[in-house]
């Protein structure tokens, strides 16, 4: 299948699913139950995003104090919980990073 | 009550700090579309027509694999699942708005101006004027990323490999999710999708995601629905109280 045709059927594709329950919702109520079901969805479906990151190394699950990636991402939570700065977090999870991978 | 440009200002400045997280990684992406034979104008045009950078990642390294055209597309669906929860979590915000604005604000819906936007009507509601912060974050997300990209394919290998650019991304998502840790249910939520996703991580085209997403909403809509109205801490929406047996899932 030629590149294009690819990116265009994987973008329509894609503009679907950010569109449908868009373009539903205005014609149907949310029942009750998915209304309190969907305010679960940032933190679930981020987290499944971001754990595997910290974790997975080289497709193994590290869970040692030799993952630096873990020790950063830790700091990074610390961080978020103590300041609520989205800047002070990221930069604090890569300084830890950086610094621990220069030192070991 | 803000006005319409003080909405999409507020959006703009919401979505800033998040650059730190996203620029490196359309970067890296532009650089590694072009490693795997892609031409810079597909690169490019990727990061308009798909517009969800790990999708986007995929799609490179299959081209590289020589990966059946068909086979790529459902990745990329696949991929792109959890997109359908983000839309109907907006949806009953926006679900006045006309046609064009629904159409506008769904391409912009991704990971980063979903987040920054579902915090803000949580806390404000359905203003007026509350599209035009959504817009201020898709947009300015929009216009980083089409630019980062272009940086990406332009600086192609030029900055050293043992950089670890790629973990501003997690590191931003990881900003993203504590402050949404409101409430045990929530953090029950995050947990269990956290332990999921690492457990299901072997499933090929991110599946385990999705699946360890859909676990964890389960588990925080079960422990919330068998709170007594009486011990729910603040609810975000005021319709929060229902029955307290609402185990229908």
């Amino acid at each position: 299948m030629n590149i294009w045709l690819v990116l265009l059927l994987g973008g329509l594709l894609t503009f679907g699913m950010r569109f449908i329950f868009i373009y539903l919702l205005g014609r149907f109520d949310v029942p009750e139950m998915m209304r309190r079901a969907l305010r679960f969805v940032p933190p679930a479906v981020l987290s499944a995003i971001v754990v595997p990151e910290l974790v997975i190394q080289s497709g193994q699950m590290n869970l040692s104090l030799m993952n630096f990636r873990l020790l950063a991402g830790a700091v990074a939570v610390l961080v978020a919980w103590r300041t609520k700065n989205t800047l002070l977090t990221i930069l604090g999870g890569m300084v830890v990073l950086v610094l621990l991978e220069l030192l070991f | 009550m803000k006005n319409r440009r003080q909405s999409f200002w507020a959006g703009v400045r919401a979505e800033l700090p998040l650059l730190m997280g996203v620029v490196p990684f359309g970067l890296i992406y532009g650089v590694l579309a072009l490693n795997a034979g892609l031409t810079p104008a597909s690169a490019q045009m990727m990061s308009s027509i798909i517009f969800a950078g790990s999708a986007q990642f995929i799609t490179a390294q299959l081209v590289r694999e020589a990966v059946p055209g068909l086979v790529i597309v459902l990745t990329i669906a696949v991929v792109n699942l959890r997109h359908m929860l983000y839309s109907a979590s907006v949806a009953p915000y926006i679900s006045a708005l006309p046609m064009n604005w629904k159409v506008l604000l769904s391409y912009l819906l991704t990971d980063e101006a979903y987040a920054v936007t579902i915090g803000n009507y949580e806390k404000e509601g359905v203003t007026p004027s509350g599209h035009w912060f959504f817009l201020g974050t898709g947009l300015t997300l929009w216009i980083s990323w089409q630019l980062s990209t272009a940086a990406g394919i332009l600086l192609g290998t030029t900055f050293p490999e043992s950089w670890p650019l790629d973990f501003a991304l997690p590191i931003t998502f990881i900003a993203l999710i504590i402050p949404t840790l409101k409430d045990r249910p929530a953090i029950a939520a995050s947990l269990t999708a956290g332990a999921v996703a690492l457990f299901a991580y072997e499933l090929p085209y991110k599946l385990g995601l999705m699946i360890a997403g859909l676990l964890g909403i389960l588990v925080g809509t079960f422990l919330e629905g068998r709170k007594s109205p009486k011990a729910v801490s603040p609810p975000v929406s005021p319709d929060h109280g229902g029955p307290g047996n609402g185990r229908t899932l």
